[in-house]
C-alpha cells in the first residue's frame, strides 16, 4: 500500500522524537562508507562489461558556427555524428532533453562528434587529432558588450527606490563582480550504455535519475519504460550532473551503432569545457537606512550571462527579498545573450553569489551608518516576508545572530587595521546566512522482512552527502531495528522515482517518503498486534503496545511491504520557507603581500530537524569551505577573445587546499519546522555555502581596510586596497 | 596520447638517441595526455644510479634522480642550505614531490595555459604559430625578460633557489660539461620553443652546490592559494649581515621570467649598507626598471616589489624589529 501526502498544512506531531529506536540524529559514519575507502563502491565509470568500446567526445575549435565537414579519425572504429547528441547539458529537473544537433556550435569546447576505439588513449587520440572543417562565426562572449535581456518573471519592484536614496540619512551604492565558477567535483562525467534489444541501461554520473530517465528518453527518442538509469555511487556534483550532459547521449547512440557496450569518460579538461558552469555576476546593490540604520530601501541589480535561448538564470538575488525589511524595494535580473560555456546551478544557484555579496553590502552600510555589522541585521530583520506579507514557517536568524556572537566572540572585534601581529593584519567578519527551502515529490518503498532486515528502495542518489545513511537511520528508527539490519538501495530508475539530489531538497523530500513508508508498515505492524499504530513501541526487533510484547518474526509473515510518496502541497505558497544562520570568521591578511590566511571559521545554522549530525555537519564544512573558495580563490577565467574556459584543470582552477581551510566549527540550533513535512527537516547542503564568503571578505576588510568588490580576493586585488 | 616506444635504461651509455627521457613523469605525462608533447619513444632512467646526494668538494652533489620530498628532508639541506628546502616545500603537493625528481624539476615547462591547449597558436609549442597568451588571460606570464614572441614563465620553485645558491647543472652525454644554472635557462627571444642549453641526446645528472655560505635564508612564495599553486612572483634570499650591515646578498626570483632572475646590481647595491626601506626601495626600483606588464599580469610589479621588501625586512632583522 502507497502512503501519500502532500504538504499542505502543518504537522506538530514531532513524530521522530517519540520513537523508541534513539538512531535518529545521532552522528553515525555513512553506512556505504567502507565500500568507498576500499575501491567497492563502484561509480560509473569502473564497470568494465565485456567487449567494451571507449568513447571520446571531439569538441569545437571555434565559439561558434557550423561544422561543414569533420575527417577520419585512423585507428578508431567509428566517428559518430548523430543528429540527436546534445549541445549542453539539461538544467536540473527539466523534462525534456536539451538541444541537440551538434553541428550547430554555440560555444567553444561544445562536442561536435564522438570517437570511439577499443581503448581509451587510441580513442583520446583520434577525437584530438581529427580535421574538423567549420564555417565560424563572429559572437559576442563578454557579458558587458551586449545589451541584456530582462526577463518579466526575474524583475521585482515595490514603492520607489531613488527616493529612499535621497530621502536616507546613509546609503550605499556600489558594484561587485564575481567570476565563472564551476562545480568541480571529483569524479569526472562518464557513463557506460549498453544495450539489450530495444532497451538500454546506461551507468552514469548523475544526481537526479527520475527526470534525468526522462531527459535522457527525450534525447534519444526512446519510451522512458526501455531506460534504466544506474547511480549507485556519485562522486560528487555540486550541480554539474542535476541533467544528462554530451557523454552520457553520445555512449548510448554509440552503443547502439556499435553493438556493443560503450564507455564515454570525460577528461578532466572536457568537465571544465562542457559542465555548466555559474555564471559570472555583476550586481549592483543600494542600501538606504534612516539615523537608526533601519533599511527603508533595497536594490540589486543583477547581470549575469547564458547561451542564447537558455532557460536558466542564476538566480542570483532570490533571497534578497525576504531577508531584510525595507518599504522600498527592486531586484532586477538581466542576463546577457553570449557564447561562453552554458550556464546552470553550480553549487547554492542564487544566494552563493547574491547573499554573499548582498551580505558585503550590509557591512558596507554597518561601517557608514557606525553600527555594528550584527546590530544592523538585527534592526532589520522582517515579521513576515516583505514582498508577500505571508508568514515564515520559521525563522531564525536573530537566533543564530546572537548565539555566532556569542560563541565566536565577536565583542572582541576591533576598528578595521587595530590588529597587527608581525607582518599580518587581524580581522573579524560575519554574515547571515539564508537560503530558500523546498520540497520536491519523493517515493520509496520500504520492506520489511520476517528476519527482522528491512530493505529501502527508490531511485534517490547518494552524491556524497550521507543519503544511504540518513535513510537507513529512518528506516530503523520508525521500524525499531538496529541500522545495520537496515539495507538501503539507491540509484537505480527500477526503484520508486524520487525527489534526486539537487537544491538542497533531496534529504528532506525523500527522507518523508521513508517516513511515510514506514508509517504504512508500521500501521500494518500495529493491526497484527491489535492496537492503535500510534500506541506501538518498535525497539530492537520487538513490537509492543501496552503490556503485549512480540517479535517481529511472529508479526511479520514474509514481508510486510510499505510504499511512501510525498508531494510539496499548501504550504509552499502558504509560507515562506528558509533556512537561516550566521558565519563567523577570523583572518590574517599580509601587510605586504596580501596574502589571505582564515585562521578561523564559525558557522551557526538552523535547519529544522538534524537528520544525523555528523552527515549534516560534513555538508556545512563542505559549504563553508566553498565559501572560502567564493571569496579567495576560485575563478573560472575566459579568454577574452573567443570566451573559452582557460582554467581547465585542478592545479588551475582554485577550490581552497588544505592550507585554505583552518578548522571549522559547525552549531546548529534546535528546530523543528511544522510547514516543511511530518519529518520536519528542510535542506542542508547548500545553507553553509550562502554568506560565508562574505564573513571572510568582511573581516579582511576589518583586518586592514581593503575592500575588494571584484571577486575573488586574490594577493593582487588586496594590495590594491593596501598602503603603499 | 599517441603511442610510443619504451625503452628503460640500464646505464647513462645505454640512453638511445632520439628518446625523451621520463623521471618521475609529473610533467611529462600530463603533457603527453594532452599530446601537447608526443615523443614517438621515451627512455625511463629512474632505474639510473642517479639518486645520491654526496660531497662534492665543500659543496654537494645532487644527483638528478633525487625525489623532491628526500632532497626537501635530506639533513644537509636544511642545515645548510634551507633555501633549497623551502623552496623545495613551497612547490606542488606532497604526492607529487615524492614522484618529482631534480632534473626533472629543473626540466618542467611552462604553465602558460596557451601551451597547453592545442586549440590555440603558441610559438612554444609550434614555432611560428604565434602567441595567444598576449592578449589574452596573462595572469602567471613574465614581467622580465619576455619577448614580442613569448610572455611564459618558468613555473619552478627549486631552481630559483639553486640560481641564488649559484647551483651548476651536471650534464652527461657525447660531450660532458657543468653549467652553471644561471646560464642554463633561456629567455624566450626568437626560439621560445629552446628552454635550456640542453641538447638533444644529453642528460642531466647532477646539481651542484657551492659550498654553503650560511646567512638568512628565505625561499617567500606568494600564490592564489596557500598551498598546490604556482607563484605569482617568488624570491630566494640569503642575505648575511655583520655589525648591522648586510655583508652578503644573493636574492633570486621566480614566477617573473622565463627562467630564475636574478640581477647583480641590486645584490650590490645592498651589500655594505643598513638595512632601510629606502634601500630597499631603491633595489626594487633597480629590480623593476625594465619590468613590463602585459595587462592581467601588471600586478606582478607591485607584488615583487613589496615581496622583495617583506623578505628583505625579515632576513636582516627589520621585521623582527618592527
Ligand atoms: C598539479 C601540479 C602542480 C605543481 N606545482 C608545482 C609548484 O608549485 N612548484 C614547482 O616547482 N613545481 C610544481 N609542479 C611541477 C613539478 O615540480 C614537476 O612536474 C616535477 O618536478 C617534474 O619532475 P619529474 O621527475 O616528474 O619530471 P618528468 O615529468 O619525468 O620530466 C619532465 C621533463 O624533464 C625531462 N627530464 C627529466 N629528467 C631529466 C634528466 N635527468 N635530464 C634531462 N631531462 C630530464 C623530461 O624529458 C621532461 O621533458 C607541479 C606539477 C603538477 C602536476
Ligand atoms: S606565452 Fe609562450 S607558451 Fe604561452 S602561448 Fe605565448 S608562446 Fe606559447
Amino acid at each position: 500500500m502507497t502512503r501519500h501526502l502532500r504538504v499542505d498544512g502543518p504537522n506538530h506531531d514531532n513524530r521522530l522524537d517519540h520513537m523508541a529506536q534513539g538512531v535518529i540524529g545521532q552522528p553515525l559514519n555513512r553506512l556505504e562508507g567502507p565500500l568507498k575507502v576500499t575501491g567497492r563502491a563502484t561509480y560509473a565509470a569502473e564497470a568494465r562489461p565485456a567487449n567494451m568500446a571507449y568513447g571520446v567526445l571531439v569538441q569545437a575549435s571555434v565559439p561558434a558556427g557550423k561544422v561543414l565537414e569533420i575527417g577520419d579519425a585512423p585507428g578508431a572504429l567509428a566517428v559518430i555524428q548523430d543528429k540527436r547528441m546534445i549541445r549542453y547539458a539539461a538544467q536540473g529537473l527539466d523534462e525534456k532533453g536539451p538541444t541537440s544537433g551538434p553541428d550547430r556550435i554555440e560555444y567553444m569546447g561544445q562536442s561536435i562528434a564522438l570517437v570511439v576505439a577499443e581503448t581509451f588513449e587510441a580513442a583520446r587520440h583520434a577525437a584530438q587529432n581529427i580535421v574538423v572543417r567549420y564555417k565560424p562565426e563572429a559572437v559576442p562572449v563578454d557579458p558587458e558588450s551586449v545589451t541584456p535581456e530582462l526577463p518579466p518573471k526575474k524583475q521585482s519592484a515595490a514603492g520607489d527606490v531613488d527616493k529612499a536614496m535621497r530621502e536616507a540619512a546613509f546609503t550605499l551604492d556600489q558594484v561587485w563582480r564575481t567570476p565563472s565558477q564551476m562545480s568541480a567535483a571529483m569524479e569526472p562525467h562518464a557513463a557506460i550504455a549498453e544495450w539489450d534489444g530495444d532497451s538500454v541501461t546506461i551507468r552514469a554520473a548523475l544526481q537526479m535519475l527520475s527526470s534525468n530517465r526522462k531527459q535522457m528518453a527525450d534525447a534519444l527518442g526512446i519510451r522512458e519504460s526501455k531506460l534504466r538509469l544506474l547511480s549507485p555511487y556519485v562522486g560528487g556534483g555540486f550541480g554539474s550532473k542535476l541533467g544528462i550532459n554530451a557523454e552520457a547521449v553520445a555512449a548510448a547512440i554509440a552503443a547502439k551503432e556499435l553493438g556493443r557496450p560503450v564507455m564515454v569518460a570525460m577528461t578532466r579538461q572536457q568537465v571544465f569545457d562542457l559542465a555548466h558552469r555559474r555564471s559570472e555576476t555583476r550586481q549592483r546593490i543600494r542600501l538606504a537606512c534612516d539615523a537608526a540604520g533601519r533599511l527603508n530601501g533595497i536594490g540589486h541589480e543583477v547581470l549575469v550571462s547564458n547561451l542564447p535561448g537558455s532557460e536558466f538564470t542564476e538566480p542570483v538575488a532570490q533571497a534578497t527579498p525576504f531577508t531584510y525589511q525595507a518599504a522600498h524595494r527592486q531586484v532586477v535580473h538581466a542576463v546577457a545573450r553570449i557564447h561562453r560555456g552554458c550556464a546552470g546551478s553550480v553549487r547554492a544557484p542564487g544566494e552563493a553569489v547574491g547573499v554573499t555579496v548582498f551580505e558585503c553590502a550590509m557591512d558596507e552600510l554597518a561601517e557608514l551608518a557606525g553600527i555594528d555589522p550584527v546590530e544592523l541585521r538585527l534592526k532589520n530583520i522582517p515579521d513576515v516576508e516583505p514582498t508577500t506579507e505571508r508568514p515564515f514557517s520559521s525563522h531564525k536568524l536573530a537566533e543564530a545572530l546572537r548565539e555566532g556572537a556569542e560563541r565566536f566572540g565577536w565583542s572582541g572585534r576591533r576598528a578595521p587595521g587595530q590588529r597587527l601581529e608581525g607582518e599580518w593584519f587581524i580581522g573579524m567578519g560575519m554574515a547571515a546566512a539564508v537560503r530558500v527551502n523546498m520540497l520536491q515529490e519523493s517515493r520509496a518503498k520500504v520492506t520489511l522482512v520476517q528476519d527482522g532486515t528491512a530493505i529501502v528502495e527508490t531511485d534517490m542518489t547518494d552524491i556524497g552527502t550521507g543519503t544511504y545513511t540518513i535513510l537507513g537511520q529512518l528506516a530503523a528508527e520508525m521500524l525499531g531495528l538496529p541500522t545495520d539490519r537496515v539495507e538501503v538501495r539507491l540509484g537505480d530508475t527500477q526503484f520508486p522515482p524520487a525527489s534526486g539530489s539537487g537544491g538542497s531538497f533531496g534529504a528532506a523530500s525523500s527522507g518523508n517518503s521513508v517516513f511515510l513508508a514506514c508509517e504504512e508498515i508500521r500501521q500494518q505492524i500495529a493491526k497484527a498486534m491489535g492496537c492503535d499504530e500510534r500506541d506501538l513501541t518498535l525497539q530492537d526487533g520487538m513490537a509492543r503496545a501496552g503490556n503485549v510484547a512480540k517479535s517481529l518474526s511472529e508479526l511479520v509473515d514474509g514481508t510486510i511491504t510499505g510504499e511512501g510518496h510525498l508531494q510539496p502541497g499548501k504550504t509552499e505558497k502558504s509560507h515562506r520557507q528558509a533556512t537561516w544562520g550566521s558565519h563567523w570568521a577570523e583572518v590574517a591578511v599580509n601587510r605586504w603581500t596580501g596574502e589571505v590566511r582564515v585562521r578561523r571559521m564559525m558557522g551557526v545554522f538552523a535547519c529544522g530537524r538534524v537528520l544525523n549530525e555528523k552527515t549534516a555537519r560534513s555538508q556545512c564544512l563542505g559549504g563553508m569551505t566553498f565559501g572560502i573558495g567564493i571569496a579567495l580563490t576560485e575563478a573560472m577565467e575566459h579568454d577574452p577573445r573567443d570566451g573559452h574556459a582557460v582554467s581547465r584543470d585542478l592545479a588551475e582552477y582554485h577550490i581552497p587546499s588544505h592550507a585554505d581551510v583552518p578548522s571549522l566549527d559547525v552549531h546548529f540550533l534546535p528546530e523543528r519546522d511544522a510547514y516543511v513535512g511530518p519529518l520536519q527537516a528542510k535542506g542542508l547542503g547548500e545553507l553553509g555555502i550562502c554568506g560565508a564568503g562574505a564573513a571572510v571578505l568582511n573581516a579582511i576588510h576589518n583586518a586592514c581596510g581593503a575592500r575588494v568588490r571584484d571577486l575573488p580576493a586574490t594577493p593582487d586585488k588586496i594590495i590594491a586596497g593596501l598602503e603603499p | 596520447m599517441k603511442e610510443f616506444a619504451f625503452h628503460r635504461a640500464a646505464s647513462v651509455a645505454d640512453l638511445p638517441s632520439g628518446a625523451t627521457i621520463i623521471a618521475g613523469g609529473t610533467n611529462l605525462l600530463d603533457l603527453m595526455k594532452l599530446e601537447v608533447m608526443a615523443p614517438e619513444a621515451l627512455v625511463d632512467i629512474t632505474r639510473l644510479d642517479l639518486d645520491r646526494i654526496e660531497p662534492d668538494g665543500d659543496g654537494l652533489r645532487i644527483g638528478a634522480l633525487v625525489r623532491n620530498s628526500d632532497l626537501a628532508a635530506h639533513p644537509t639541506i636544511r642545515r645548510h642550505y634551507p633555501v633549497l628546502s623551502r623552496a623545495l616545500l613551497a612547490g606542488a603537493s606532497g604526492q607529487l614531490r615524492n614522484m618529482a625528481t631534480t632534473g626533472g624539476n629543473l626540466m618542467q615547462r611552462t604553465r602558460c595555459p596557451y601551451f597547453y591547449d592545442r586549440r590555440m597558436p603558441c610559438n612554444k609549442r609550434e614555432p611560428g604559430a604565434g602567441c595567444s597568451a598576449i592578449g589574452g588571460v596573462t595572469r602567471n606570464h613574465a614581467i622580465l625578460g619576455a619577448s614580442e614572441h613569448c610572455i611564459a614563465t618558468y613555473p619552478g620553485d627549486m631552481a630559483v633557489a639553486l640560481r641564488a645558491l649559484d647551483a651548476v647543472v651536471e650534464i652527461d652525454g657525447p660531450s660532458p660539461r657543468r653549467v652553471p644554472l644561471a646560464d642554463f635557462h633561456l629567455l624566450p627571444g626568437d626560439t621560445p620553443h629552446v628552454e635550456t642549453v640542453l641538447q638533444p641526446g644529453e642528460i642531466i645528472t647532477a646539481v651542484i652546490l657551492p659550498a654553503p655560505v650560511g646567512g638568512q635564508q628565505r625561499y617567500r612564495k606568494v600564490r592564489d592559494r596557500a598551498s598546490y599553486a604556482f607563484a605569482l612572483v617568488s624570491v630566494a634570499a640569503i642575505i648575511g649581515m655583520d655589525g648591522g650591515r648586510i655583508s652578503h646578498a644573493a636574492l633570486a626570483f621566480g614566477g617573473v621570467a622565463h627562467k630564475p632572475w636574478r640581477n647583480p646590481e641590486i645584490e650590490k647595491l645592498l651589500t655594505g649598507q643598513e638595512p632601510s626601506d629606502a634601500l630597499f626601495a631603491e633595489a626594487a626600483e633597480i629590480l623593476l626598471q625594465p619590468a613590463q606588464g602585459h595587462g592581467e599580469n601588471q600586478f606582478k610589479i607591485p607584488l615583487l616589489r613589496r615581496t622583495l621588501n617583506a623578505t628583505l625586512r625579515d632576513t636582516t632583522g627589520m621585521e623582527a624589529q618592527a
